[in-house]
């Protein structure tokens, strides 16, 4: 049946002029690395909210330079006030869940390889991919206008629980104008991701080469997909909540502030809400979105990892499947943030129960590594040691959990350090493994130029000890009842503790410089660096068949064939140690 | 149809049967998962909020079933273009453009009886902010107005293509922009469920 109406030019056209090059591009790999360079700016920001956060915890006396001009109420004179400390870390926050973990190994790397994986010339709907880029830039612009403003960015936490972030200005410096260009930058960013996971999704399930069908994808291509998933259902949540928090908070509604709330002498003037029902809509999110930032590093370091063993995982399936279970469960288990909130103590029995089970899963897929690494001649790039400091951040990070998992025991440990620390490995700190592990794995394909791997592997033993001297101690001072989001430690318990929250900001500092060197790796190698051949890590997956960088149409206008899954390492008889995807070498094991 | 640089990929994309046109489809789908877990989580809200026990029932205005009965006509006449125009030719596309007009014609007469509804519900001192009932009823009818917005502005933009002189659009995008105008007419029953039973 012929179709009269069908458009010969499916995808766009080659790309002319600058704009549409390098601002309005339509091409998922410019997309993909303007999102990855969005990123970059907002971890360089969360890294230096971070810094002034350590500053002020060990030298609170201490003025910092030019802080007093840019937030001259927040931090007169230099000096960080509490309520600055609390804007400090909302921002820190905000930016790092947001426009850092979803951004960078999901969108970022997903843009510019999950079309090329699956052997496509562009996602399915290169125009909504364009759009969700620039939504998620605006959100960003909104978010950072916060600093700027006179009363500053919010007090409430990336959590923004309410009434506190609910009631207005009444509640103190930062809740007024700052919090509402918080939910309104959330709410953009919202959009920016369901238009991105709704590209993901029909990319993957229609755009599939001749010989590609799912079980043959990349594990990264998986992760992608599962993550674009859960993020459609999830942030399809979160923007019904920012809008209800706008709406109580610019239109008089009570969806959130209860009845006969007194908030600096002034009688609120709501009714009836509930601040229980803000904290269910946003986990209800809030739970799955660390999935979203976990899982595609968990594919990019398992694509990385089987590259350099030279041989498959133990079994690929499992490993997917496990993170669909993943991405399932995590939709059973928000009321763990919940444990000590007030909500029926027989409820939180309801989800320690999944939340316990999750880890089955997480486990499988750790141990699928671990075992696949057994006895494997695994070649030592940057790459490479940034997947394995992955799993190492995994496990240290994910074993917290199972303490946080239990409602007796999480009613002690609760909004300490501890679920900081917790936090931070298994998600703040792998994930960035994640990313900096495909960084260096893939910066050949997408510049044609190779990094330096001296610096790359001094940038990984640095930012492996530093993170680990920076986190672990926080396990310890959450057990000893440091709690967290607090300014200052004045309480008596807490002096002792003062050398520890010393050792962690130097390394924290120290850390954070090492990153420079990433930073200088980064821009030198695109101008300096070596040549890239179109394969140099003799990889099977179907981006190392084509150019480094590639052209704008991925393969040329041709279209590959694919003949097997992309774990042919250590192949007898090949030509190589390793069959490509599109090859149809004839291979003795299926 | 003009021969471009890509006409290979094209047909390639005709024998292989799957491709674009199928995303757009899948797209929709997805869509409206997507829609529909939000409005999941507006009724969930709801749900949450009615326990408080402040709740005050309000009086539906009646124009609201009359609003309803346009919408689900919509989709009648909307299924009669569709029909019209299995085949996606240029002529059957112009037969079945009186049958789009209409539907357009009764999704803005939905939209302008939505916007009656609120004016008698104010007369009546209802608004956003005045009961928690009456914050769910205009946030509720407000949403799926938005998002039928969208399908309206589908709807224009098929109809303009479908003008002489223009190329005509492509049958997914017409097939796309009938399952969403369907899903709304499905997603405005339930509200009015919701709203009958809850509010």
């Amino acid at each position: 049946m012929e179709e009269a109406a069908v458009q010969p030019a499916h995808v766009h056209a080659p790309p002319e002029g600058f704009i549409s090059k390098y601002i309005f591009s339509l091409d998922h790999k410019m997309i993909g690395k303007q999102y990855y360079g969005l990123a970059l700016v907002s971890v360089f920001m969360g890294m230096v909210l971070s810094w002034l956060m350590r500053f002020h915890l060990v030298w609170p006396d201490v003025k910092v330079p030019a802080l007093g001009a840019l937030a001259p109420t927040g931090a007169p004179g230099g000096l960080i006030t509490p309520e600055y400390y609390l804007s400090l870390l909302t921002m820190h926050g905000t930016l790092m869940v947001f426009f850092v973990l979803t951004n960078a190994p999901f969108a970022g790397f997903g843009n510019y390889f999950l079309p090329i994986q699956i052997g496509a010339e562009d996602m399915a709907f290169p125009r909504f991919n364009m759009m969700s880029f620039w939504t998620t830039f605006v959100g960003f612009l909104v978010l950072v206008l916060a600093f700027f403003i006179p009363d500053g960015p919010p007090t409430s936490g990336w959590t923004a629980y309410a009434p506190l972030s609910a009631v207005g200005k009444d509640a103190g410096p930062g809740l007024g104008w700052g919090q509402n260009l918080w939910a309104i930058s959330i709410a953009i960013f919202c959009v920016g991701q369901l238009l991105g996971s709704l590209n993901f999704i029909s990319t993957t399930l229609d755009l599939r080469a001749k010989g590609m069908t799912l079980m043959r994808m990349p594990i990264c291509t998986w992760a992608w997909f599962i993550t674009s998933c859960i993020g459609l259902l999830a942030f399809a949540v979160l923007l019904p909540a920012c809008l209800l928090l706008l709406l109580d908070r610019m239109a008089g509604t009570s969806f959130f502030i209860p009845s006969g709330l007194v908030v600096s002498d002034r009688l609120q003037n709501h009714a009836g809400g509930s601040p229980l029902l803000w904290q269910h809509l946003f986990w209800f999110f809030g739970h799955p979105e660390v999935y979203i930032a976990i899982l595609p590093a968990v594919g990019i370091v398992s694509h990385v990892l089987v590259t350099s063993m030279r041989k498959p995982l133990l079994s690929a399936k499992v490993l997917i499947y496990s993170m669909m279970s993943i991405g399932f469960l995590s939709w059973m288990v928000w009321g763990h943030h919940m444990f000590v909130s007030g909500m029926n103590p027989f409820s939180s029995l309801l989800f320690s129960f999944p939340t316990l089970t999750i880890t089955i899963p997480a486990t499988i897929i750790t141990l699928i590594w671990l075992g696949s690494l057994y006895g494997a001649n695994i070649q030592i790039t940057s790459a490479s040691l940034f997947a394995l400091g992955f799993v190492s951040m995994f496990v240290s990070g994910g074993v917290s959990g199972f303490f946080l998992a239990q409602p007796s025991i999480d009613i002690y440990l609760h909004a300490t350090y501890f679920v900081v620390g917790h936090f931070h490995m298994v998600m703040g700190v792998a994930a960035i493994f994640g990313i900096l592990s495909g960084t260096y794995f893939w910066f050949p394909k997408m510049s044609g130029r190779m990094m330096n791997e001296t610096l790359g592997k001094l940038h990984f033993w640095i930012t492996f000890v530093g993170t680990y001297c920076i986190f672990m101690p926080f396990h310890y001072l959450g057990l000893v009842g440091n709690v967290r989001r607090y300014a200052s430690f004045v309480d008596d318990f807490m002096a002792p503790l003062m050398p520890v929250h010393k050792f962690i900001s130097i390394a924290a500092f120290i850390t954070g410089a090492a990153q420079l060197i990433f930073l200088y790796n980064l821009i030198h190698s695109r101008f300096r660096g070596k040549v890239a051949p179109e394969n140099p890590w003799n990889a099977t997956s179907l981006e190392w068949s084509i150019p480094s960088p590639p052209p704008w149409n991925n393969f040329g206008g041709r279209h590959p064939v694919v003949f097997h899954d992309p774990y042919q390492y250590g192949v007898k008889g090949s030509k190589g140690d390793f069959v490509m995807q599109d090859s149809p070498e004839q291979i003795t094991n299926g | 149809m003009a021969s471009t640089p890509y006409q290979h990929v094209a047909s390639r994309s005709i024998v292989e049967g799957s491709g674009h046109s199928h995303a757009t489809q899948s797209g929709i789908w997805v869509g409206i998962f997507a829609i529909t877990m939000s409005f999941a989580a507006f009724t969930s809200a709801l749900m949450v909020r009615q326990g408080t026990g402040d709740w005050r029932h309000i009086e539906l205005p009646p124009i609201i079933y009359l609003n309803t009965v346009a919408l689900l006509l919509s989709s009648i006449t909307l299924e009669r273009a569709r029909s019209r125009a299995t085949h996606g030719s240029r002529s059957q596309l112009r037969d079945a453009l009186p049958w789009l007009a209409a539907t357009l014609a009764l999704g803005l007469v939905f939209i302008a009886g939505q916007y009656f509804v609120w004016r008698q519900l104010a007369s009546a001192g209802l608004y956003l902010a005045t009961t928690s009932n009456s914050s769910f009823f205009y946030v509720f009818t407000a949403m799926h107005a938005l998002h039928l917005l969208g399908g309206i502005a589908a709807l224009t933009y098929l109809i303009a293509r479908i003008a002489p002189r223009q190329a005509p659009p492509r049958w997914s995008l017409f097939e796309g922009a009938a399952i969403y105008w369907h899903f709304m007419s499905v997603l405005w029953l339930y509200l009015l469920v919701v709203i009958a039973m809850r509010l």
